[in-house]
């Protein structure tokens, strides 16, 4: 257990994390130069697409110390976006240290903060790592001053390397092996291990990724999930190298993995702690938590026949996110689906992406909507994040919506450009300070609603690209909420309503239809889009009608071209929302929140 | 299917005097070949023999078979008329361009047992006829509408091209004046498509040729259906119209209601039994492989129910006939779609059927997909 380290890297978004992880494991010598892919541990094609990670994975590396020990280090990787805050937590849980990695051009963003903070609650042993100091734009000096005045921590601890050149990676691997402390824990007491990620494998079933803390584990014995109780027969528990590798046991202090069978998908929940049936230990792991989503969307198969084979997806993917929670719904336009809760929009669309690529659905989201709550003349109390079931405005006394505190962290100069930004968004009390020369850190209070659709875009757009976001629910305030309903032609989209603050909803209700309009394609009919509120229209947008689409010519090889686009037509329009007679694009679903770009 | 109707026999003639830049049927401007394909043809009718009986239609199209010489084309029709039988009262139509069409070869085609011709006229205005890189003048097609005319040809079609941007309504309707004087039996009037590959094509691609635009495509249309209709034709498919029903093209109608045809020539198409069929598009191959005792086909397709039915809808809704109530590609419960169709004016429910009206034909490439999912 001496020569064992447990470790994470922390970082703001682009800083470098990946390339980092990447640079470790060449080092330990695992994956040649020709095995080796940039961003080795960011498996899935969407993290390499958006350069993002979603998912922890984990990997333990073999590395001889300067001393001429030799070291099993486990690092276990984060995702790097606000939205997986309770999966980084777990991932931390797992860890005794973490590095945490700060551009050496960019310096301290509010994301590291965040993070730093989180780390700080696990009470972890912290690494401050300065990366990209190859860069001409690189300031070392500045970049210590802030770590010293901006996180407190000691700048002479700091560790100088450029992942990208490879240069003070050894010096990066000796801060790991000398200052974070070695895993404690007993191998001889009651197991207790924490759960802190699984995967669905259609052989294998569950794969669990776990932090043993106690005790030991070993092919053979009866795990038991203190969750809910079940218990299930462990085939087999190893590490992670390249792929699995098949150990004895796993005992105390180490990281690695175990299948036991698990078919049922919902048993296993992140944050759980496993024990043993025979043996168990007395109490959970701290930090569990059902994590609760922020943001809420419907999906719905595109074909209805597809509503089964879409819920089994759901309950596998669930099992690799745990922060997806989903239960039955329905619509008049879109039948049978899932209502489901998503930890932010970056989450969602993650989510979307994924049930598409790796389960092969299609599937139509709905616009997202926070969670609201009403007080009716009664006195109840209802919670709303499905406008469908908006109540009886005769009812209500009041609303709320939920309000978070965004803290935002810029160069001076996009101060304008992003005071604006939050005021368009109803962002209230805003508070300003300047934690170094030059940036500034607006702290504001908003409605969630306004954050969770486009914010973090916009920001980025507004700061070209230097604004970092990061956000905490605060509480439920009072707000004006109304209904906005959505005609096609006349026919009520109730997939397409939203519930939207009075103020802005005509602002809302131009921008969906106009998007709207850019999404339907033209028909040959006209089609008229319209917001409404109550029975009042508020917007409209209007598609003109293509009204001339005939080819001239229709003889010998004409007609098996025309009837080839028509069957290509046709594959298309399942991919369609009809609603009377006019065609949805799947596309339209989500994206009439998004504002154009400008 | 359409098994009670008699089928079609169609000769591609793939040789013309000079390319027209529109044009993306299957020709070469060099007539050094027509030799290899006369014999290569004719081997590739006995191929057929079996398979095709009591054709009602023979349609000589192309290229411009109108060159082919007397003899040559005697040999041809004579071999046919051995292999296949004809009805009496068949109808055999051959395309002809206005250059170099005399008198003497207008007797000599009728001389043939050809009671059909169909002109490529295109325009009446030398500005338009130079634009799609015709190699006559309009003077020269005014001659050969006289010329067939006073050959005795009772049923002749012509056809047009319109929607350039070499032109205007009124220029347009000049050109239907002056073809109509003639009170051709048959007038086809194609709006000027681009297709792929064509140097036309490639004009607009370069910026130097351009649509004129959905408004003013529509404008031509429904002007040019109008004005004909006024004129006692009847607007019976998207591009063709008959001075009465007996004069509708028989050939033509063979390809839109599945009725069976067979297409012999390099690039044709045939269709039989749900089967479509077509040749390979070059000269040099067609005859080859004859040549070696094999079919000239390139690609086949057995078409299923379903797409039988989709084919039907496609073809339907682009004739003033239309599709039938209770055609099975309009799927289980129409009624809506239908109502839709009528609500918009977009077609009519006459006798069971659903009849695109002119607004319909101008969108009947999509009228289908409503039916559809």
């Amino acid at each position: 257990m001496q020569h064992i380290r447990n470790f994470s890297i922390i970082a703001h978004i682009d800083h470098g994390k990946s390339t980092l992880a990447d640079r470790l494991i060449q080092h330990a010598g695992m994956v040649d130069a020709r095995q080796f892919r940039d961003q080795f541990l960011d498996n899935m094609d969407i993290e390499r697409e958006r350069g993002i990670t979603i998912k922890t994975q984990t990997v333990e590396l073999s590395y001889t110390s300067r001393s001429g020990e030799v070291f099993a280090l486990n690092l276990i990787d984060t995702p790097g976006h606000v939205d997986f805050s309770y999966e980084v937590s777990r991932a931390l849980a797992s860890c005794e240290g973490v590095l945490l990695l700060v551009d050496a051009s960019q310096g301290v963003q509010a994301q590291t903060i965040a993070n730093l903070y989180a780390a700080m609650d696990q009470n972890l042993t912290i690494i401050p790592v300065i990366n990209k100091i190859d860069l001409p734009s690189a300031d070392i000096d500045k970049v210590r001053e802030e770590i010293e005045h901006d996180l407190g921590l000691d700048s002479d601890d700091v560790v100088l390397c450029s992942a990208k050149e490879g240069t003070g990676i050894v010096d990066v691997l000796e801060a790991i092996v000398n200052r974070i402390p070695a895993p404690t824990g007993d191998a001889e007491k009651p197991l207790a291990a924490l759960i802190f990620d699984a995967r669905y494998d259609s052989y294998r079933g569950t794969i669990v990724s776990c932090r043993v803390f106690e005790g030991r584990i070993r092919p053979g014995d009866t795990i038991r999930l203190l969750f809910n109780g079940a218990t299930h027969k462990v085939e087999e528990v190893g590490v992670f190298g390249l792929a699995r590798e098949a150990r004895k046991e796993l005992s105390a202090g180490s990281v690695g993995y175990m299948i036991a069978g698990i078919k049922t998908v919902a048993d296993v929940r992140i944050g759980d702690t496993m024990t043993l049936d025979t043996n168990p230990v007395a109490s959970s792991l701290p930090g569990f938590k059902d994590i609760k989503p922020v943001v809420f969307s419907s999906l719905y198969p595109i074909s209805s026949d597809d509503y089964p084979s879409l819920l089994d997806s759901l309950e596998k993917y669930r099992l690799n996110d745990a922060s997806l929670t989903y239960q039955k719904d329905s619509s008049i336009a879109l039948g049978q689906g899932f209502r489901c809760g998503f930890l932010g929009l970056l989450h969602l669309e993650i989510v979307q992406e994924r049930l598409e690529r790796e389960f092969d659905q299609s599937i139509i989201m709905t616009v997202p909507s926070v969670q609201y709550r009403f007080t009716l003349n009664d006195g109840t109390v209802v919670t709303v994040e499905n406008p469908q079931y908006y109540p009886d405005p005769i009812l209500i006394k009041s609303s709320a919506e939920p309000f978070i505190r965004a803290m935002i962290i810029i160069p001076e100069r996009y101060m304008g450009a992003v005071m604006k930004l939050c005021l368009e968004r109803r962002g209230v009390n805003p508070r300003v300070a300047y934690p170094t020369p030059a940036r500034i850190e607006i702290t504001f209070d908003m409605p969630l609603a306004e954050v969770v659709f486009d914010f973090y875009d916009r920001l980025k757009t507004v700061t070209q690209g230097y604004g970092s976001f990061d956000y905490e629910l605060i509480e439920y305030r009072e707000s004006d909420l109304v209904k906005l309903d959505i005609l096609v032609n006349g026919d009520k989209v109730d997939a397409l309503s939203l519930i939207v603050h009075r103020d802005r909803a005509r602002q809302w209700g131009v921008q969906v239809c106009d998007r709207l309009k850019d999404e339907i394609p033209r028909h040959n009919f006209k089609i008229a889009i319209q917001g409404a509120i109550g029975g009042k229209i508020i917007s409209r947008s209007t598609i003109s009608a293509f009204r001339k689409d005939v080819t001239a010519k229709c003889y010998g090889g004409d007609i098996t071209r025309k009837r080839k686009l028509l069957e290509k037509q046709k594959e298309g329009k399942k991919r369609m929302k009809m609603v009377g007679s006019v065609m949805i694009p799947q596309s339209a679903f989500v994206s009439v929140l998004k504002a154009k770009d400008e | 299917m359409n098994k009670e109707e008699h089928p079609g026999l169609y000769i591609h003639f793939p040789f013309c005097r000079s390319k027209c830049l529109y044009c993306d049927f299957y020709s070469v401007a060099s007539s050094a070949a027509i030799p290899d394909w006369l014999r290569a043809v004719q081997v590739e009718a006995l191929l057929y023999k079996e398979r095709f009986h009591a054709f009602d239609s023979l349609y000589l199209g192309g290229g411009t078979p109108s060159i082919l010489d007397e003899r040559d084309l005697a040999t041809l029709l004579e071999t046919f008329r051995e292999h296949f039988s004809f009805l009496p009262g068949s109808e055999f139509t051959i395309e002809a361009n206005p250059d170099g069409l005399s008198g003497e070869k207008v007797k000599a085609l009728k001389g043939l047992g050809i009671n059909r011709i169909s002109i490529g006229v295109q325009s009446l205005n030398d500005t338009d006829l130079k634009y799609l890189g015709r190699s006559h003048s309009s003077k020269q097609a005014l001659e050969a509408l006289e010329t067939i005319r006073s050959g005795g040809f009772a049923n002749m079609g012509v056809d047009l091209i319109y929607g350039l941007e070499t032109q205007d309504i009124p220029g347009w309707r000049k050109t239907l004046d002056r073809v109509l004087q003639f009170r051709p039996e048959h007038i086809s009037c194609y709006q000027l498509s681009f297709e792929k590959g064509t140097p036309l094509w490639k004009m607009r691609a370069a910026g130097r040729a351009s649509a004129i635009g959905e408004k003013l495509e529509r404008a031509f249309f429904i002007f040019t259906s109008r004005y004909l209709e006024r004129r006692g034709y009847v607007h019976y498919e998207v591009s063709n119209f008959a001075r009465g029903a007996e004069f509708r093209s028989r050939h033509n109608r063979k390809y839109w209601s599945h009725v069976p045809y067979l297409g012999l020539g390099p690039s044709a198409h045939s269709f039989q039994d749900g089967s479509r069929w077509w040749n390979v598009r070059s000269i040099r191959k067609y005859c080859s492989l004859l040549s070696e005792g094999k079919v000239p086909v390139e690609g086949s397709e057995s078409l299923t129910r379903e797409q039988l039915n989709l084919e039907s809808l496609a073809l339907g809704f682009r004739t003033r006939d239309g599709v039938d109530l209770r055609a099975p590609g309009l799927g289980p419960e129409p009624g809506e779609t239908v109502e839709k169709l009528c609500k918009l004016g977009l077609a009519k429910i006459n006798n069971g059927m659903i009849q695109p009206t002119r607004k319909g034909l101008l969108v009947a490439d999509s009228i289908p997909l409503m039916f559809c999912g």
